[in-house]
């Protein structure tokens, strides 16, 4: 196609968004609309991956080692933990430096203890894989000398549960509202292909080829989406900002973080703004087939 | 030109409109089709430029095979032919001008070419004053006119014409009439259909009457054949 060519098509597709006035605008909101929501939802989405991350990340087990295990027999215990496959690291910890931290916790009261010290050396322990955690200690505690292994069990699988079904329903519901988009967008684009029937079927017939009716189509689904998405990129952005704002101040200190503003909103805006286009393009492609069997 | 064999074409409700035809259209002939309404004129017509395709049978357009034509080469085929209509099919929205320049720009002809053949062809049609002028400011007769420059801006080898005179009132009809004339006088194929008697009757060419899905009668300087 010859870039004069091209330059009708998009000089016809903004003509045509002015004479469908108000079916622009009507399609316009209904992207607006859907994308702000879709917008909103990656923010959720990727932020609760973040914080399951940091989480999942933070899950590590304690492994006792029983009071009587001597040092040559530690050694092995921990050369056999690190062999596991799925264990990510093994960190040794006597039980003096485990009564060390206990006092830097809750004071020194604790210090008469240090006549007698009741703890057990440890192992911190963590999997490669965070929801292996639970496979994995039972591993460990099969292991002679070991006295238990803990690891938040229960709470961390329902922690898992939860996170990976708030996943799995932001994204049906992400691709739920992209459907509604695109049907939307398409049944707008069909109106002004029903309005302009005759002018395809006039350039079919003087021998135009199917793309070159097409393209003016598929041009002003692209303009549609393009402007439905300049608000919600501008919302979703203010949106965040002020969370951000809000709430960083309130988790510093805490296990898990929410994305830092840049560049996560430039990820976003630019992910908005490709759906926007996809959904336009898409939906006109759909709804201008069947006008082209002339 | 054109040729047919045995083109057979059925359509889904089950209407056999072509029964086996045959037809045999030089270069620069100027044939009338006539036939009562519903006998396949207009699917015969409609074959040409392959808004129907046929059944089964051979069928040859300027050595295109339109049996076998795949659907993306169609445009290449309309390319090589004009088609005029009874409703003449302008765009209301572009002026006299634009809309014959329209047939140009589809094929992508360069801006100083479409100029001149469009300025050509409105000065043969006797069209050039009102270039600027929109379709719903022209007589039926003008429009027609229009759609005929249209039809013939890129010099096809053969223009189709379906009732070009049907919408018109006698006295405009003759001078569409004069019109196909002068461009089948430059070597043009043209294929008409008719209802129009007394043009049939009075400016003689070749008739074909399709009846029945078959050609009944196919008379060079033939009269219209029916009562009107």
């Amino acid at each position: 196609m010859k870039a004069r060519t091209l330059w009708r098509h998009f000089r016809e597709s903004l003509k045509s968004l002015g004479r469908n006035g108000w079916m622009t605008f009507a399609s316009v909101s209904a992207v607006t609309v859907t994308l702000l929501l879709v917008g909103v939802f990656v923010l959720i989405m990727m932020n609760l991956n973040k914080v399951a991350d940091d989480l999942e990340n933070d899950v590590e087990m304690k492994v006792f080692v029983s009071l009587e295990t001597d040092e040559a027999r530690k050694q092995s215990i921990e050369e056999t933990i690190v062999d596991i496959p799925e264990v990510e690291s093994a960190v040794y910890s006597t039980k003096e430096e485990e009564l060390a931290d206990l006092v830097l916790d809750f004071g020194n009261e604790l210090d008469l203890f240090q006549q007698n010290n009741p703890l057990f050396d440890v192992f911190y322990v963590k999997a490669s894989n965070p929801q292996q955690t639970g496979n994995v200690a039972a591993e460990i505690a099969e292991i002679e000398n070991i006295e238990k292994v803990e690891y938040g069990k229960g709470k961390i699988e329902k922690l898992f549960n939860f996170l990976n079904a708030g996943r799995n329903v932001g994204l049906v519901l992400i691709l739920a509202l992209l459907f509604t988009a695109m049907f939307l967008i398409s049944n707008t684009i069909r109106i002004t292909i029903v309005a302009r029937r005759r002018e395809i079927e006039i350039m079919k017939l003087v021998g135009a080829t199917n793309w070159f009716v097409r393209v003016p189509f598929i041009l002003e689904g692209m303009w549609l989406g393009l402007l439905g998405s300049i608000i919600p990129i501008g919302l979703v952005a203010a949106l965040y900002y002020n969370t951000l704002e809000f709430i960083q101040p309130k988790l510093s200190g805490e296990l898990f973080q929410l994305l830092d503003f840049t560049p996560f909103i430039y990820q976003v805006g630019g992910l908005i703004l490709l759906m926007g286009v996809f959904i336009g393009v898409w939906g006109s492609f759909m709804s201008i087939r069947k006008f082209l069997r002339v | 030109m054109i040729q047919m064999k045995n083109v057979y074409k059925k359509y889904p409700n089950g209407i056999v409109a072509l029964n086996g035809l045959n037809v045999e259209i030089d270069q620069g002939e100027f044939v009338y089709v006539v036939g009562p309404s519903g006998a396949g004129k207009s699917t015969f017509i409609k074959m040409m430029y392959r808004e129907e395709r046929p059944t089964s049978g051979q069928m040859f357009v300027d050595g295109i095979d339109l049996a076998t034509l795949k659907n993306k080469k169609v445009p290449m085929l309309r390319r090589q032919m004009g088609v005029v209509f009874q409703d003449f099919k302008l765009l209301p929205r572009l002026n006299v001008y634009e809309n014959v320049a329209f047939a140009l720009e589809v094929i992508e002809e360069s801006p100083s070419r479409i100029r001149e053949r469009v300025l050509d062809v409105l000065d043969m049609v006797g069209l050039k004053h009102k270039a600027r002028m929109f379709p719903t400011e022209l007589s039926g007769g003008e429009a027609q006119r229009v759609s005929i420059a249209r039809s013939i801006v890129n010099k096809p080898k053969v223009v189709i014409a379906d009732e070009p005179t049907g919408n018109l009132d006698p006295e405009t009809a003759w001078d569409i009439m004069n019109l196909f004339e002068k461009i089948n006088a430059t070597g043009t194929t043209i294929l008409m259909a008719t209802h129009n008697k007394e043009i049939v009757n009075t400016i003689r060419h070749r008739v074909i009457a399709i009846e029945g899905g078959l050609i009944v009668r196919d008379v060079d300087g033939g009269d219209y054949g029916y009562e009107s």
